[in-house]
C-alpha cells in the first residue's frame, strides 16, 4: 500500500509540476495508441521468462532460464549462434528480432496458477513483454495460456505434458513445443509390446489431478490397443511422500508391470519405494515384473539415482541425440555452463528461436500474425527432425524418443540412452480426438489486445 | 490378511517419523512452551547431514582419460574419490557405502550444536513473547535454514541410498508362513525409532536430569524457587529434541531421497499428530503419531478408495476434526497448555 | 465525521488519500531508469496489495481482538473465489453480483467451520480450522475436479470457457469482468516527463471496497462488540462468569472475518477471473497470519502493511535476475561488479524467499508490535527531535 512513503512528497511535488506547468499529459487508453499490446517502439523487444525458480521445480526452471539467456545471445547475434546454423529458416541474422535487440525480464512461476499469472500479468503491464514463455506444470501452462489469451500477447508454453494444453484448454495465442500424455502412450506401447510381451497386467498409479488422469487415460488406452490388461489404476494425492502404502498392494494384485503416472518428486519418490519393496527382482506370472516411467526428464532420473537403470520411459528431447541441430545446441550449452541441457533447456531454447523466426517471418509483433506464421510452420534442424506447429490446435508434431535408465552410465548426466526416435506419423492424432477434447475443442480467435 | 499386515507395517513405518518429529516438538511446548516451526527444518537439516556425508566421502580427484570422451567430445576426466584411493578400491567403495549409518555420528553433535545456537542465540528472546511472535520467527527462520540448503544442494531430491547389504527386502513373514516380504531399510527406520523414544522416556524417566525436567515441567516456578538452574536444563532439552529430529531426518534420507522442503511437507503433519496426541503429553505425541500413520495407509487402499473416493486425501485431517471433538485435549493433552 | 473520533478520521482520511493516490505512490522512479525495477504501481500489484490487504483486515477482526487464531482463513477465500467464477461462467462476467455471492458463501461456510472449530480453543482450536482447509484444498485440487463433477477444475484451476452458458451476456458487454459494462482491465496510462502511471478501473473498484471495509473495522474496533471481542482476548472466564456467553460473539467475528476473506476471494475472481486451489492451501493461509503479525496484530493498519510488505517481495525482488544486478553495478570496477553480483545475487530473484525470512525475523526480533511499531517509533523520533523537552508524552498506540 504505501511501500515508499519516503518519496511521496518528492514524487507528488513533481507529479504536479509537470501536470499543471511543464506539459499537456500525453492521456491515452489502451485502446486507441497502439495496434496490440505492447507494440515495442524503441530499439529493442522484452520478452518475459515465466519459470518456476522456488519449489520443487526450481532446478527446472533455472535450467530453462539459462537456454533462455543462451536464446537471447544467439538472436542478438553474440556466442556460436547454436542451432541458428541447423534452422532450416534461415531468417534470423544474429540481429535481434527485426533488427531490434531482445531483452528479457524474468519472473517465479513458484508451479502455482496464481503465482505465475501474477507473474506474467507484470511482465506484461509493467515490463511491456511481446512474448511470454516458460513454466514447469500443466496446470501453471494453461493458466498463462489463458491469461495471454486474455492480454492478448503470445504464449509459448514451456514444459507441460498434459493433453489439455493443446486439448480442450486450446488457446489461439497459445503453442506448445513439448510432446504430451497422448504422444508417450502412442510411442511407448509398441516398444513395450516389443520388450515385454503383448499379454502383461499393468497397474497404474497416477497422481490425482489433472495431469495425472490424462496421461494415465493415453498410456492405458495405447497399451489396452496392442493387448496389455489394466488390472487396477490407483490414484494418489499430490502430496503424497511416501508412497509405501500404494506399492504394497501391488505385490499381490497379479500385476506384472507397474506404471507410474507421476512427475518431479512424485516420481522420484514412488519409484524409490517401488525399487525398495523389491518389484525389479519380483517375478510374475513367470515373467519379470517390470516398472515403466511414461514422462522421463534427466533431471527426474538424477533424483531417482541408481533406481531407474533398465526402467523405460517417454522423453522430448536428449541430449545424446546425434542430429547436427541437437549437436549445436548440446556444444553451445555445454561451452557456456559445463553440463548438458535438459530436455526442459531444449524445449524453451527452440521455443524462443520459433518466436523471432515467426515475427521475422510475419514481419511484425502483432501476435495475430506471428500466430499466423507460426501455424502449420514445418521446419527441421532444431533436434528431432523434422516438426511441424499444427493450425489446427496450435500442437507441434515431431518425432519422440523412448529411452531407458542407462546401466553403466559413465557420467551424472550419462543417465538414459535412446532406445527408439518414433517418427512423428506415429504419434500423429487428429485435431478432434475425444481426448483432446472432441469436435467441441476450439482455439478461439486471436487476440492483438490493445 | 497379508496385505493387512503389509499396510500396518507401512504404518508403523509412516508413524516412526511421525512420532519422532511430534516427540521433539512436544519436549519443546512442554519444557519452553515455545511453538517451533523450525522443527520440520531440523528434521530436513538431519537428512542432509546424510547427503553431507556422502558428498564429502564422495570428494575426488579427477585423472584425465584420453581413451573415453564427455558430452562435449573432450577427454573425460575420470573421478575418483579420494577415499578410494587412501583405503584401496574395495575399503573405500564400501566406506561410501556406508555413509548413511556413518552420518548419525555427525547429526548428534551437529543437531545438538544447532539446537544450542537457536535456542541460546533467537529462542531465549521470545519466551516472554506472544505464541504469534514464535510462530513468525521460527517460520522465518525455517525458511532461511530452507533456501540455505537449497542454495547449496538445489531444489532436485538426491538420492542417498542405505549401505548396500541393507538394501532389498526380507519377508519378515516366512516364520509364520506368511509371505510378507518388506524393505529391511524400513525395519531398520522403525526398530531405530522405537530406540529413540525409548531412550528418550528412559532418560526423562530415570536419570536426576530428567526428573528435574519433568518436574520443571510441571512446576517451573517452585522448582525454580528450589534453586535448580532448570533454564540451563531446558537449553540442553532443546539441543536434544533437535538431535531427535534430526536423527528421525538422517534415517529417512534413504527411504525417500530428501529435498529442501520436505521439512515444510512434515511440518503440518507433525503439528497435527501433537496435537492430536493432546498438548504437554510425550506419550500422546507417539501414540498419535503411529495411528495416523496406519490409519493414513489404510485409506490408501483400494478397498477404502473405492469406497470413499478422496478419503486417503484427508484422512489425517478427518481424524483430526474427530478426534478433537470428542476429547476436548487430543488423546491424552494435559489442561490448561496452549488453550488461550 | 461517519460516528468516528478525531484520530480515526484522520487514519481513514490518510488510508483513502494512500490508496487513491497509489499509482503515484508506487511509481516513484521513472520509467526507464534502473530503479524502476523497484516500481510496484502496475495494475495487477496494486490489486493484490488491496485484496491482500482486505483479507489481512478481516482476519485481524478475527486474530487481533479474539486472539483465535485461525489457521484455515484461505479456505474463504478460495470459496469466495469458486463462487464469483461460477458466477462468470452461469450468468453474468459482471462482478456485482460475483462478490456478492462471494461474500455470501464464504459467510455460510464459515458459519459451520466456525460453529464446529469455536467448541475449542487455543492451538486445538487452530488444527481444527487447519483441518477444514486442508480437507477443502484436498478436495478442490482433485476429488472435485473429476470429469462426472466439475467443480473446481483441479490443478488449472476454475475459468470461463467460451462454450459457458453465460445467461445474462450481451453483445457489446466486455469478455471480462466488468462493472455495467466497464472493463476491470480497462487503464488509463499517464506520462508525465519520463514517468508513467497507470489507472486501472479494477484496481479503483478494489480501493474503494477496501475504504468501506476498513471503515467497517474502524467501527468494529470501536463498538461495545469490539470491546466484547477484546473481552473474551483478556480473559474468557471471567466473562463468563459474568453471565455473558462469549460463544455467539466469536462466532460473529469468525464469520465477518470469513466475509472479509470471501470478498478478498471474489475480487480477485473479479480482477481475474480464475480460481485456483492453491488459493486454499495452508501455506496461503499461513501467508495472512504472517501478514497480520508482521504488519502489529491488533491494529488498524498493521494488516494492511503487512498484506503489502509481503506481496511486494514476492513480486518485486523475485524478478530480479544476474542481468539485472550486473547493470546497477556496471558503474564500478569489473572486479568489484562481480564480486557486488555475488553477494547481492542470493537474495534475489529465486532467493527471495531468504530476503523474506530474514526480514520476518528481522522485523519480529526488533519490533515486537510488527511494522506499525517501526512506524510509530520512527513518528516518536522525528516528534522528540522537535521538541526535545517534551520527552514525558506519552503517544498512544494508533490502532
Amino acid at each position: 500500500m504505501s511501500k515508499s512513503n519516503f518519496t511521496r512528497r518528492g514524487v507528488l511535488k513533481t507529479g504536479a509540476v509537470a501536470g499543471a506547468g511543464l506539459a499537456l499529459p500525453t492521456i491515452f487508453t489502451a485502446q486507441s495508441g497502439h495496434a496490440f499490446t505492447n507494440d515495442p517502439t524503441g530499439g529493442s523487444v522484452t520478452l518475459g521468462f515465466n519459470v518456476p525458480q522456488s519449489g520443487p521445480y526450481a532446478d527446472e526452471g533455472a535450467d530453462e532460464l539459462r537456454a533462455y539467456q543462451l536464446a537471447v545471445e544467439h538472436l542478438n547475434g553474440e556466442g556460436d549462434s547454436g542451432m541458428l546454423n541447423t534452422f532450416t529458416s534461415k531468417e534470423l541474422q544474429g540481429n535481434g528480432i527485426l533488427g531490434k535487440k531482445v531483452e528479457y525480464v524474468t519472473g517465479d512461476t513458484q508451479t502455482k496458477s496464481d503465482a505465475a499469472r501474477a507473474s506474467a500479468k507484470s511482465m506484461i503491464e509493467k515490463d511491456g513483454a511481446i512474448m511470454i514463455t516458460g513454466g514447469s506444470s500443466s496446470g501453471v501452462a494453461i493458466a498463462v495460456q489463458g491469461l495471454c489469451q486474455e492480454a492478448g500477447v503470445i504464449f509459448m508454453a514451456g514444459l507441460t505434458h498434459s493433453n489439455d494444453t493443446t486439448g480442450k484448454d486450446r488457446k489461439a495465442n497459445g503453442f506448445r513445443h513439448f510432446f504430451n500424455g497422448y504422444m508417450s502412450g502412442a510411442a511407448l506401447a509398441p516398444v513395450l509390446k516389443n520388450i515385454y510381451g503383448d499379454d502383461r497386467k499393468a497397474y497404474h498409479l497416477t497422481a490425482d489431478y489433472t495431469w495425472g488422469w490424462t496421461q494415465q487415460e493415453s498410456i492405458a488406452a495405447a497399451t489396452e490397443a496392442l493387448g496389455w490388461e489394466t488390472v487396477n489404476n490407483v490414484l494418489t494425492p499430490l502430496a503424497s511422500t511416501d508412497f509405501s502404502s500404494y506399492i504394497a498392494p501391488v505385490l499381490n494384485s497379479g500385476a506384472d508391470v507397474l506404471v507410474l503416472n507421476h512427475y518431479g518428486g512424485n516420481m522420484v519418490n514412488s519409484l524409490t519405494n517401488a525399487v525398495q519393496f523389491g518389484l525389479r527382482e519380483k517375478v510374475v506370472n513367470g515373467k519379470d515384473f517390470e516398472i515403466v516411467v511414461p514422462l522421463y526428464s534427466r533431471l527426474m532420473a538424477k533424483g531417482a539415482g541408481a533406481n531407474v537403470k533398465g526402467i523405460h520411459g517417454s522423453t522430448n528431447w536428449h541430449w545424446s541425440l546425434q542430429d547436427e541441430g541437437s549437436k549445436a545446441f548440446v556444444k553451445s550449452f555445454g561451452t557456456k555452463y559445463g553440463f548438458p541441457p535438459s530436455q526442459a533447456a531444449h524445449t524453451c531454447y527452440v521455443q524462443t528461436l520459433l518466436y523471432a523466426d515467426a515475427v521475422t517471418r510475419a514481419g511484425s509483433f502483432a501476435p495475430c500474425a506471428v500466430a499466423e506464421a507460426l501455424e502449420g510452420f514445418e521446419f527441421d534442424g532444431l533436434g528431432n527432425g523434422k516438426t511441424l506447429y499444427r493450425a489446427e490446435d496450435h500442437q507441434c508434431f515431431k518425432d519422440v524418443l523412448v529411452v531407458r535408465g542407462k546401466e553403466n552410465p559413465t557420467s551424472e548426466f550419462d543417465l538414459l540412452e535412446v532406445v527408439e526416435v518414433t517418427p512423428a506419423a506415429q504419434v500423429t492424432y487428429a485435431p478432434d480426438h475425444a481426448m483432446f477434447g472432441g469436435a467441441e475443442a476450439s482455439l478461439g480467435e486471436c487476440n492483438n489486445g490493445a | 490378511m497379508d496385505g493387512l499386515i503389509l499396510q500396518i507395517l507401512n504404518g508403523l513405518d509412516k508413524g516412526s517419523a511421525y512420532a519422532l518429529i511430534a516427540l521433539g516438538l512436544t519436549l519443546i511446548f512442554g519444557t519452553l512452551g515455545v511453538v517451533n516451526f523450525a522443527h520440520g527444518a531440523l528434521f530436513m537439516i538431519g537428512a542432509f547431514c546424510a547427503v553431507t556425508i556422502s558428498k564429502i566421502l564422495n570428494i575426488s580427484y579427477e585423472v584425465v582419460d584420453p581413451n573415453q570422451t564427455d558430452f562435449l567430445g573432450n577427454p573425460l576426466k575420470v573421478k575418483t574419490p579420494y577415499v578410494e584411493s587412501w583405503f584401496g578400491p574395495e575399503m573405500g567403495a564400501s566406506i561410501i557405502d556406508w555413509s548413511v549409518p556413518l552420518a548419525i555420528l555427525l547429526t548428534i553433535p551437529v543437531m545438538m550444536l544447532i539446537g544450542l545456537i537457536m535456542e541460546r542465540g533467537l529462542i531465549k528472546h521470545f519466551y516472554s513473547r506472544e505464541h504469534a511472535d514464535q510462530i513468525l520467527v521460527t517460520f522465518g527462520l525455517a525458511i532461511v535454514l530452507q533456501e540455505i540448503i537449497k542454495y547449496y544442494f538445489g531444489a532436485n531430491p538426491i538420492q542417498t541410498p542405505p549401505p548396500e547389504a541393507l538394501q532389498g527386502v526380507a519377508n519378515i513373514g516366512a516364520a509364520f508362513g506368511m509371505d510378507l516380504p518388506y524393505p529391511i531399510w524400513r525395519i531398520v527406520y522403525f526398530c531405530f525409532s522405537l530406540g529413540i523414544i525409548g531412550a528418550v522416556f528412559a532418560f526423562l524417566q530415570f536419570t536426576t536430569f530428567g526428573m528435574v525436567v519433568r518436574a520443571g515441567m510441571a512446576d517451573r516456578e517452585t522448582v525454580g524457587l528450589l534453586g535448580i538452574n532448570i533454564d540451563r536444563r531446558f537449553t540442553i532439552m532443546f539441543a536434544i529434541a533437535a538431535a531427535v529430529a534430526g536423527l528421525a531426518g538422517v534415517m529417512y534420507a534413504p527411504i525417500n531421497p530428501p529435498n529442501y522442503h520436505m521439512g515444510m511437507d512434515f511440518l503440518v503433519l507433525s503439528f497435527v499428530v501433537v496435537v492430536v496426541g493432546g498438548m504437554g503429553s510425550l506419550p500422546g505425541a507417539v501414540l498419535a503419531g503411529f495411528m495416523l500413520g496406519i490409519l493414513e495407509s489404510f485409506a490408501s487402499t483400494t478397498w477404502a478408495t473405492t469406497t470413499l473416493p478422496g478419503i486417503n486425501q484427508i484422512i489425517i485431517y478427518l481424524v483430526a476434526i474427530i478426534v478433537l471433538l470428542t476429547r476436548p485435549r487430543g488423546l491424552m493433552g494435559r489442561k490448561g497448555v496452549m488453550e488461550e | 465525521m461517519l460516528g468516528l473520533n478525531n484520530k480515526d478520521t484522520k487514519l481513514l482520511i490518510a488510508v483513502a488519500v494512500l490508496t487513491l493516490l497509489a499509482p503515484f505512490i508506487l511509481n516513484p522512479f521513472p520509467a526507464d531508469s534502473a530503479m524502476a525495477q523497484f516500481n510496484a504501481g502496475y495494475p495487477d500489484l496494486m490489486q493484490r496489495f488491496v485484496i491482500f490487504g482486505i483479507f489481512a483486515i478481516g482476519f485481524n477482526i478475527l486474530f487481533g481482538l479474539t486472539g483465535y487464531l485461525s489457521f484455515g482463513h484461505a479456505a474463504f477465500l478460495g470459496i469466495g473465489s469458486y463462487a464469483a467464477v461460477w458466477i462468470f461462467k452461469l450468468f453474468t462476467y459482471n462482478v456485482v453480483p460475483a462478490i456478492a455471492l462471494a461474500v455470501i458463501m464464504a459467510g455460510l461456510f464459515s458459519v459451520i467451520i466456525g460453529y464446529v472449530s469455536l467448541r475449542r480453543s487455543g492451538i486445538y482450536f487452530s488444527i481444527l480450522t487447519l483441518a477444514f482447509a486442508q480437507m477443502s484444498f484436498a478436495l478442490a485440487y482433485s476429488v472435485l475436479s473429476n470429469p462426472k463433477f466439475n467443480l473446481t477444475n483441479g490443478e488449472t484451476g476454475l475459468q470461463v470457457y467460451a462454450d459457458d452458458i453465460q445467461m445474462f451476456h450481451r453483445e457489446g458487454l466486455p469478455d471480462l469482468p466488468h462493472l455495467f459494462g466497464l472493463s476491470m482491465r480497462s487503464t488509463y496510462n499517464l506520462d508525465i516527463g519520463a514517468w508513467s502511471f497507470s489507472f486501472n478501473a479494477g484496481y479503483y473498484l478494489c480501493a474503494i471496497v477496501l475504504m468501506l471495509v476498513f471503515y467497517l473495522s474502524i467501527r468494529i474496533f470501536r463498538s461495545p462488540f469490539g470491546l466484547m471481542l477484546r473481552a473474551i482476548k483478556s480473559n474468557q472466564t471471567r466473562m463468563s462468569y459474568t453471565g455473558l456467553n462469549p460463544r455467539p460473539h466469536t462466532l460473529a467475528a469468525f464469520v465477518i472475518s470469513g466475509m472479509y476473506a470471501g470478498l478478498a476471494g471474489g475480487l480477485m475472481a473479479a480482477m481475474d477471473p480464475l480460481a485456483g486451489a492453491e488459493r486454499m492451501q495452508w501455506t496461503a493461509s499461513g501467508e495472512v497470519v504472517l501478514m497480520t503479525i508482521l504488519g502489529g496484530t491488533g491494529t488498524l493498519i498493521g494488516p494492511v502493511l503487512g498484506a503489502g510488505f509481503i506481496k511486494y517481495f514476492e513480486n518485486i525482488f523475485s524478478k530480479i535476475n544476474d542481468s539485472i544486478l550486473h547493470e546497477w553495478f556496471a558503474f564500478l570496477p569489473d572486479g568489484l561488479e562481480n564480486f557486488m553480483v555475488f553477494i547481492v545475487h542470493p537474495f534475489v530473484g529465486k532467493g527471495w524467499h531468504l530476503t523474506l525470512g530474514i526480514l520476518f525475523m528481522l522485523v519480529v526480533i526488533f519490533l515486537p508490535g510488527g511494522l506499525v511499531e517501526g512506524g510509530q517509533r520512527i513518528a516518536k523520533w522525528i516528534k522528540n527531535r522537535g521538541k526535545a523537552e517534551d520527552s514525558g508524552a506519552t503517544t498512544e498506540p494508533a490502532e
